[in-house]
């Protein structure tokens, strides 16, 4: 990938709202070049969604969100694969990851209440074929989200003038 | 024996009694040298400022961005670790040594740090100290123009005098032979300059100082270079003057962590010169500084260690601020040239009919958007006016809808 997409994607990344024209000022591009990059890498996959970080917790939702471990007995012909996909389909998966260390999986799981998301995880997740064990985390607080901190007003303090 | 003023015969003291009573002074005992410095130019805007609401403020001349994490924790650390002692008077050996070897590998300057350098609290303390250490009452010293508000004061201040070295508009803000060659006189010593320039923006590249190199050897001046916005530098790569082998031995060249780290309210710096001006300075740093902060020297390591990526970053956003900036500023009417470093655009204003203190005065009192007037930084800056764009990106497109309604409105 050049260089010139990378330094788009890192745009989109902090800011998927901007505008082409601002983009193309910003990076010394044509506007037309900058939509093509875009509509090229939006049909390769590489961007994927343009999406907002959200505080659910000023929204007032009470909604329950748990970090789930999951061990796995990988299939000898699909590894972990097949396995994954079928935990990924369920939309109460908001992200599943292949990790090292002690368990394979790690899912984030929300519900509405703390039952909804247990008897999600036993009767959803546990009862699958190949998986051996799992242990579920209910988040007390989330602090950082997409690299936005949620508990504190980011900024620096600054006088209003100085030279 | 003591003698009351009132006792002496012929004394031109009057021996009035204010109507406060004996105790009140009868005189200023302000000295005349700190009485002839001129009251900061952005006070009354300060003060307006703070009486209003939803102002976006592009007067202030410090990045937006926090100091790098690691390199706060390493002030912290130094603290919980109880190093909140005194360094050795040049600073903490490491930090020289980083010093040292960042300038060689980034700029080509090469400085030794047991005799070439001193750590200082901010390029703040390295301009008073590289002036007194070289400068006599009466003599001259030539000021890029405009500058840093500092540059004057400091100058006269030592009992030296200030004469502005024009670096306008049309010269793309540099220093160019012929404005340095009508300026030296038999009084001329030293030349001090920045770049990237605060309040323009400017740089100068290689062949730019070559083209003043020369007349600085030939008349036998010393030159003073603040690279605070070195890393700065939006196009190419910095070119320090020390890197020139006809300048290093008459070059004082001043850095720090404030704009490349985002470490402004740390206060730490340093002067680099050759070993003669150092050690000479070194006797003042001594007893007016001791030794810059300890923590922030801690602090200083780390940036340079493991902080690149944080700059890099920083960088990157400073510069596509800038063209996003400026290309509103240009479209709303305020001709401004793309500054090449720094985070300052200083668009002329003369089309507006306004002086730039009237323009900012009013732009901040009909539309909440501070800037800084030109005229502020020495004569060359009027009718200008400087804008920081070391705010997000947002609120500077908000600015320039703003300064753009005003512009339609006068
Ligand atoms: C040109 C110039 N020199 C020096 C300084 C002060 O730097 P420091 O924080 O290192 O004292 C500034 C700060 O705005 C500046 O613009």
């Amino acid at each position: 990938m050049d260089e010139k997409n990378r330094e788009i994607l890192r745009v989109l990344e902090s800011d998927s709202r901007i505008g082409h024209k601002d983009l193309a000022t910003m990076l010394n591009l044509s506007t037309h070049d900058i939509a093509t990059r875009i509509a090229g890498m939006e049909k390769s996959g590489t961007i994927r969604k343009y999406t907002a970080v959200i505080d659910w917790k000023k929204a007032g939702d009470d909604g329950v969100t748990a970090v789930v471990e999951v061990k796995v007995s990988p299939e000898s012909e699909f590894g972990y694969d097949r396995i994954a996909d079928r935990v990924a389909r369920f939309p109460e998966v908001k992200s599943l990851r292949l990790v090292t260390g002690s368990y394979d999986l790690q899912l984030i799981v929300c519900g509405r209440t703390m039952q909804e998301v247990s008897e999600f995880v036993s009767g959803q997740i546990a009862s699958l074929e190949s998986i051996r064990e799992t242990v579920t985390h209910i988040v007390m607080k989330t602090y950082k989200e997409y690299g936005c901190e949620l508990q504190r007003s980011e900024g620096v303090e600054r006088l209003p003038y100085s030279f | 024996m003591a003698v009351s003023y009132r006792e002496v015969k012929g004394s031109n003291v009057s021996p009035i009694v204010s109507e406060r009573g004996r105790n009140h002074p009868q005189k200023s005992f302000v000295s005349e040298r700190a009485e002839m410095i001129p009251p900061s130019g952005i006070r009354k805007f300060f003060d307006l400022l703070l009486t209003m609401n939803d102002v976006i403020s592009l007067g202030v001349g410090e990045p937006d961005f926090n100091t790098p994490w690691n390199v706060s924790v390493a002030g912290i650390d130094s603290i919980e670790r109880g190093a909140t002692a005194y360094t050795s008077n040049k600073g903490l050996e490491e930090l020289r040594d980083l010093v040292s070897s960042y300038l060689i590998s980034r700029y080509g300057t090469s400085y030794d740090p047991q005799n070439e350098i001193i750590i200082t609290g901010g390029v703040s303390e390295g301009l008073d100290l590289a002036v007194r250490t070289v400068v006599d009452p009466g003599d001259e010293v030539l000021v890029a123009d405009p500058c840093y508000v500092s540059y004057s004061p400091c100058v006269m201040l030592a009992g030296g005098i200030p004469v502005p070295l024009p670096c306008p508009a049309e010269d793309e803000f540099r220093v160019t032979p012929d404005a340095l060659m009508e300026r030296i006189t038999k009084k001329t010593k030293l030349v001090m300059l920045n770049f990237p320039n605060n309040p323009t923006g400017g740089v100068m590249k290689r062949g730019d100082l070559e083209a003043i190199a020369d007349i600085i050897v030939d008349h036998d001046l010393l030159l003073l270079s603040d690279e605070i916005y070195s890393e700065l530098t939006y196009e190419g790569r910095h070119v320090s003057p020390a890197s020139l082998d006809s300048l290093w031995e008459r070059t004082i060249t001043l850095n720090g962590f404030s704009k490349a780290y985002s470490m402004t309210g740390w206060r730490v710096g340093y002067f680099c010169a050759p070993p003669e001006i150092t050690s000479a300075a070194l006797k003042i740093h001594q007893y007016v500084m001791l030794c810059a902060p300890t923590m922030s020297q801690f602090a200083a390591i780390e940036a340079l260690k493991h902080a690149e990526d944080s700059k890099d970053r920083m960088v990157a956003e400073f510069r596509m601020r800038r063209n996003l900036f400026v290309a509103g500023l240009n479209r709303i009417g305020l001709p401004c040239h793309l500054p090449k470093g720094a985070f300052y655009a200083f668009p002329s204003i003369e089309s507006t009919g306004l002086s730039d203190e009237e323009f900012a005065e009013r732009l901040l009192i009909e539309k909440q958007v501070a800037v800084a007037p030109g005229s502020a930084f020495g004569p060359s800056g009027i009718g200008h006016i400087r804008c920081a764009y070391a705010v997000s990106r947002e609120d500077l497109g908000e600015a320039v809808k703003r300064i753009g309604e005003f512009i339609e409105s006068i």
